[in-house]
């Protein structure tokens, strides 16, 4: 017998019962799980920029995606850093400044900034939702020492539970990776002493539209 | 790793009198116990998630056949491949396998503690691999050559000063001695690795059956780069971490964080699902998950059945005494702590991890803190039990339960005992103490035995009767 097979029948063993009919595995696709999801009583958009700063994220707001490429370069410029970056190309439309050298390819390992589109902003922990695809390459996501997010504020949903219907609603179903960030990377793991950027961004800033 | 949980008593009482480990220990225990009490304190909702992270657990193992069908025709779906392994040989042979066929020669680990379960690394680089772990806890623990102490927290029992010493010794000087510059240091070694790599290897927190996914949950970012870096992506997870949607997913999700570090989400959770697409800029090329068994459809069948709910956080060693005097290494296998010490006598073996369950007060922390409610004490007084039914463990420790259980079924026999007893330890004693006691020198070596009151409880109770 093949390890599946051999594996299969032992789990059916320990339960004392062999394979499960059609009905029963019908009923268990049906299954809608319906669990305790933690009270808010608060604005999802305060919430989501309360929790994020929390956990050292930074967050600057604009009126319209028109104004993005200008709060990336004052954020640019703040951190002095020089005038490229990775942008995913979902972004590509943007009026980028003229002086700088962009490309929407995947980040190389000397890159320093990138800006990232969202699929969506979770209030229940302040955390943002990305999506991979030619548009927003994951790279992006975790190479560069400055990530940019742009997360457009009628994007903000409440739960968890909420984030997971935007992605069963994609028509292209679900990407490769969905990566949830919640604030710069960090590590505890020398005296539990907390030390941001140990592998990922040091950095994530957060460009609010609308 | 080799198990060595037989030498438990030894490897206690040197880290009972290793002045760093305690140092380190000591620093760990406060900062995991005190965060966790302010999340939890801060979701209402804490002890009605952790019942229903009960139930469903338990839905998922009494249909557990089905979840793993379902998940795995929803990963080929996905352009991923799945493979199933009966034991650690079968586990890494398949990883090595895949490492071959692609020419591997450097290979990145996110951490992941079935890898440690299967001896994975020892295999990768007798074959010539170069093997780098990419969490910062499981790199220094790899430069020092050591296994992980804590699940969670591999490295929690380095100081500072020797997490210096060792990245001394593997980057050359100037040693570096403040936190953020070793965190940097490590951070510019790893970031070569990573676009080196061949092959990235990951745990998996939870498989999703819904979609196919995988989903990994880190704050440092390195298992992320690890997986989307290396050409082919490799998952090892055990059979029991699936789970039916992501909706279920994220219950457990909303009890891992505050329980393992105490933080209300780590930094990432990332959801994988197959390999790069067609229009994909990058990602793996290949992606392979490994479910393992390796004992674990056993657990399934008896009263162990509890124990397959985990999920893998550290709280129980968090808020164990036993662990937190004496580390992880005691324990002496890849899992330590109360969910060590039920595991590895049901995985490796009742006799080789005796003292395991023995090494434990029955105070029942693990149980009231762990997020999916595993009667830990309950199952480690099942395992001695089971020990004393198999006659394992000491001869001399049975007789003595033997006789015990003589005397205890005779009422009469039993007072009388009782009654010499006490006049005798009374006699002994000086000050209301006794300070060496033949035969019972393990508990006055290090402290008195307090002396008991001169005539038994019935004899008091029958005097103050007499009295009304």
């Amino acid at each position: 017998m093949n390890p599946r097979d051999a594996i299969l029948q032992s789990v059916r063993a320990a339960l004392n019962r062999g394979p499960l009919d059609e009905t029963q595995r019908g009923a268990l696709d049906a299954r809608l799980p319906q669990h305790t999801r933690p009270a808010q009583d608060e604005d999802p958009l305060a919430r989501f920029v309360r929790k994020f700063e929390s956990r050292a994220g930074t967050v600057a707001r604009v009126a319209d995606l028109a104004a993005v490429p200008a709060a990336v370069d004052a954020y640019r410029e703040r951190q002095g850093l020089p005038p490229r970056a990775a942008i995913g190309a979902a972004l590509r439309d943007l009026a980028w400044p003229a002086g700088w050298t962009i490309h929407h390819g995947p980040a190389g390992i000397d890159e320093a900034l990138s800006v990232s589109p969202s699929l969506a902003g979770i209030a229940e922990t302040g955390s943002l939702m990305l999506a991979a695809g030619p548009g927003s390459p994951t790279t992006h996501n975790f190479v560069p020492d400055d990530h940019v997010v742009v997360l457009e504020a009628n994007r903000i949903v409440e739960h968890f539970e909420d984030a997971w219907t935007i992605l069963r609603a994609r028509p292209e179903g679900m990407p490769r990776a969905t990566n949830i960030i919640s604030g710069p990377s960090r590590t505890a793991d020398v005296e539990q002493t907390i030390q941001l950027g140990a592998h990922g961004p040091r950095r994530v800033h957060v460009i609010l539209v609308g | 790793m080799e198990i060595r949980s037989r030498e438990f008593k030894e490897r206690a009482v040197f880290a009972i009198h290793d002045a760093s480990l305690q140092q380190a220990l000591g620093k760990a225990a406060y900062g995991f116990v005190g965060k966790r009490a302010l999340q939890v304190a801060e979701l209402p909702e804490f002890e009605q998630l952790r019942e229903e992270a009960k139930n469903v657990k338990n839905h998922i193992l009494e249909h557990l056949d089905h979840y793993l069908e379902r998940y795995e025709q929803a990963v080929v779906a996905a352009g991923g491949q799945v493979h199933w392994a009966r034991d650690g040989e079968e586990a890494r042979r398949i990883i090595l396998d895949i490492c071959q066929r692609v020419n591997a020669k450097t290979v990145t680990k996110g951490k992941s503690m079935v890898s440690e379960e299967i001896d994975l690394n020892e295999a990768l680089i007798e074959h010539g691999m170069e093997v780098v772990e990419t969490d910062l806890g499981e790199y220094i623990i790899q430069l020092a050559k050591e296994p992980p102490s804590h699940i969670i927290a591999p490295a929690v029992h380095k100081t500072r000063d020797q997490v210096s010493d060792l990245f001394e010794k593997a980057h050359g000087g100037p040693r570096k001695t403040e936190v953020p510059e070793l965190v940097d240091e490590a951070r510019r070694v790893l970031r070569d690795k990573y676009f080196r790599a061949d092959v990235g290897i990951t745990g998996g927190n939870f498989l999703v059956a819904e979609t196919g996914s995988s989903i990994i949950v880190t704050n440092e970012g390195n298992g992320d780069l690890t997986q989307t870096l290396a050409r082919v992506h490799i998952v090892t997870s055990g059979i029991e971490r699936v789970v039916p949607t992501l909706d279920d997913a994220t219950l457990f999700l909303r009890l891992l964080a505050r329980s393992a570090t105490g933080q209300e989400t780590e930094t990432y959770t990332t959801i994988s699902t197959g390999p790069r697409r067609p229009d994909d800029l990058d990602g793996p090329e290949e992606y392979h998950v490994v479910l393992l068994d390796n004992g674990r459809s056993k657990m399934l069948a008896g009263r162990f059945r509890d124990m397959l709910r985990c999920i893998r956080c550290g709280a129980c060693m968090n808020h164990c005494p036993v662990y937190g005097a004496v580390g992880g290494h005691a324990y002496g296998w890849v899992y330590p702590g109360p969910m060590g010490s039920v595991l590895t006598p049901l995985i490796k073996g009742l006799d080789v991890a005796y003292d395991l369950p023995n090494a434990c007060t029955l105070n029942g922390r693990c149980q009231a803190v762990c997020p999916v409610k595993i009667p830990l004490p309950e199952l480690l007084r099942e395992l001695r039990h089971l020990q004393h039914q198999q006659e394992i463990g000491p001869a001399m420790q049975r007789r003595a339960l033997k006789a015990w259980q003589f005397v205890a079924t005779r009422p009469k026999l039993y007072h009388a005992v009782e009654q010499v007893a006490v006049r005798v330890l009374s006699a002994l004693a000086r000050r209301g103490r006794i300070r060496r006691l033949p035969l019972a020198s393990g508990w006055t070596d290090a402290r008195d035995l307090p002396a008991p009151a001169g005539r038994t409880f019935l004899e008091l109770w029958q005097g103050k009767r007499g009295q009304r």
